[in-house]
């Protein structure tokens, strides 16, 4: 990545790493669109985040716990907020993020605890090498490694997320199975992708038909009886 | 996503509403009427003097709610929307394809055929329906001379063509609509579309309906990220929603025009429901408006599959689905916008 500093509009959100890691587009679609869709699972995620959100610290057993701590890498471009940083006495510095649910096949927590952690070692001019996940369905923490192959994979899920941004393209849908739990289905519409290319053509047979004098009628309603009843 | 979910309609002159909570809360003489979590709703329209309370349109703004204000006619007024930060790049495209005359064209043409298709299936449907032989054979030659229509209106090279075309084909559909007119639906003749003011108890119907489903486009035009006023095939005219009107035509006859008829011939609504003003316009009296607007809402719970995205979904949806399909084509995802075709 070259270096150089990002100003205050480029910044990309750290929750956009996850979205490009489940679905190029789907992270297309709420970053360069701006569409978002609210469902049970966004909404489950909001209420269990205000509880880590409430911005305070504390000093629980010589830990001070810092909440809701703004994030910013002007060399990587990035803006977020960590669920909670817990800054040791031996000046270790270990991000903890809460996610619902149980922990993921792909590894964009990892990638989003990672990004947190490269924010933090700019911001605080530090280095981390640990942070945790805790799993609200598990109830415990799970400790993640800030090593050098979760680096490079970040580094370079950052770069594939700048270069989408700048060139404002959002790619087209494929149906994948994951379709099922993604937030944005009904706003993509990834079947109507089946017919990519081929609307004209679609079009074309539908009026034909449409025009003929012996097309068949559905049978979903009886117009003067089934109605408004 | 906009679940399919309810329209408040506040028809209760001297209303207000105002948010208590995460709920809408209306009061009439300072009494609370209704109380509606507004998470289960995706819009509110106030008909006459019906007051709302800045808090809840700020929220309504925020939660994606449409707001409404309409006068006792149906007719628009006012709508609360919030500022709508995302998708100035799809609205740039809109606006472009809006100004070029080929990308224009494309889009109204698949709207007009659209909307002569769905027309034509309705009369074919009710020419199918009725026992009547020689209102059976009205509509029937109405609608092949239609036939026609729809595969003209692909071919024109002009909007102004395009505009004649379809026209045309209304004049034609018109001229038969009293034949799906039940015998015993006293009252309701049609001699003429007649809009402002409607001038007779069906225009009245129709027009009140064409005003629900306007302000239900505009939503879905708003939802899908669009600008609910720069159309294809309606030009833009200040205070005109060009695309909510070019949006509403494919469901014009399929949505409307069967749900009037329905009503009339079940005698669900009669003239007697209707009262003339002293200007003249017919106007539905407070208590059939009920009955109008619940079964509009009924009709839009009905199930139905979309033929181009293959599910099945709400008729309340459709114009949604539409809407998308739409944004989808102006962003470059579908290389031509199809339209609802109802058979
Ligand atoms: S529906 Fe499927 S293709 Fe579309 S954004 Fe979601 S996961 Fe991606």
């Amino acid at each position: 990545m070259i270096s150089m500093s990002y100003t205050d509009d480029e910044l990309l959100p750290i929750s956009a790493l996850q979205h490009l890691v489940f679905c190029e587009r789907q992270c297309a679609l709420i970053h360069i669109e701006r569409l978002w869709a609210d469902n049970a699972l966004t909404v489950d995620g909001h209420l269990l985040h205000k509880k880590a959100h409430d911005n305070s610290h504390e000093l629980i057993d010589g830990v001070r716990v810092a909440r809701s701590l703004w994030l910013v890498s002007r060399r990587l471009g990035l803006v977020g907020q960590a669920d909670i940083v817990e800054l040791h006495r031996d000046g270790s510095v270990v991000p903890v993020e809460y996610k619902r649910g149980k922990p993921k096949r792909d590894r964009s927590d990892e990638i989003q605890l990672c990004a947190q952690a490269l924010c933090l070692e700019e911001q605080l001019e530090t280095s981390i090498d640990r942070g945790f996940l805790f799993y609200g369905k598990r109830k415990r923490r799970t400790a993640v490694a800030i090593d050098a192959s979760l680096r490079d994979q970040t580094g370079a899920v950052i770069a594939r997320l700048r270069n989408m941004i700048d060139r404002q393209q959002t790619p087209t849908a494929t149906r994948q199975p994951k379709c099922e739990n993604c937030s944005l289905i009904d706003l993509c519409l990834p079947d109507g992708q089946r017919f990519r290319n081929g609307v004209a053509a679609w079009n074309q047979r539908q009026f034909a038909v449409a025009a003929g004098d012996d097309a068949p009628l559905t049978d979903s309603y009886d117009f003067l009886s089934a109605e408004a009843n | 996503m906009k679940k399919h979910l309810n329209t408040l309609f506040v028809t209760t002159e001297g209303a207000y509403l105002r948010k208590e909570g995460q709920a809408v809360v209306v009061r009439v003489e300072k009494q609370t009427r209704l109380r509606v979590p507004l998470h289960n709703l995706d819009g509110i329209v106030c008909f006459g003097r019906v007051g709302c309370s800045p808090a809840l349109m700020a929220s309504c703004a925020k939660g994606n709610v449409s707001i409404s204000f309409l006068n006792p006619y149906g007719g628009f007024l006012a709508a609360v929307t919030g500022f709508s930060p995302g998708n100035v790049l799809l609205r740039r495209q809109q606006y472009r394809a809006a100004d070029a005359a080929d990308s224009t064209l494309a889009i109204a043409k698949e709207i007009v055929a659209g909307k002569i298709a769905n027309s034509r299936s309705v009369l074919l449907r009710a020419a199918r329906d009725i026992s009547a032989p020689d209102a059976q054979e009205q509509l029937q030659r109405a609608a092949r001379r239609m036939a026609n229509d729809v595969t003209m209106a692909r071919n024109e090279t002009s909007l102004d063509a395009l505009r004649g075309r379809e026209g045309e084909s209304a004049a034609t559909y018109f001229q038969v609509f009293s034949s799906m007119i039940s015998p015993q639906a006293t009252g309701f003749a049609f001699t003429t579309r007649s809009r402002r003011p409607p001038l007779d108890p069906l225009n009245a119907l129709l027009s009140f309906l064409y005003s629900m489903l306007t302000h239900d486009a505009r939503s879905a035009c708003e939802a899908a990220g669009l600008d609910a006023a720069v159309g294809f095939l309606h030009r833009d005219r200040p205070g005109r929603p060009g695309l909510a009107l070019d949006l509403i035509e494919e469901f014009r006859a399929f949505l409307v025009d069967r749900l009037t008829l329905s009503l009339i011939n079940r005698r669900q609504i009669q003239s007697s429901d209707f009262e003339i003003t002293q200007s003249g316009a017919v106007l539905l009296k407070d208590k059939p408006r009920k009955t109008v607007l619940a079964a509009y809402q009924k009709r839009k719970q009905a199930t139905i599959t979309h033929p181009f995205l293959d599910e099945k979904t709400t008729i309340g949806l459709l114009i949604h689905l539409q809407a998308r399909l739409l944004a989808r084509h102006l962003r470059g995802d579908l290389d031509a916008y199809p339209p609802f075709l109802w058979r």
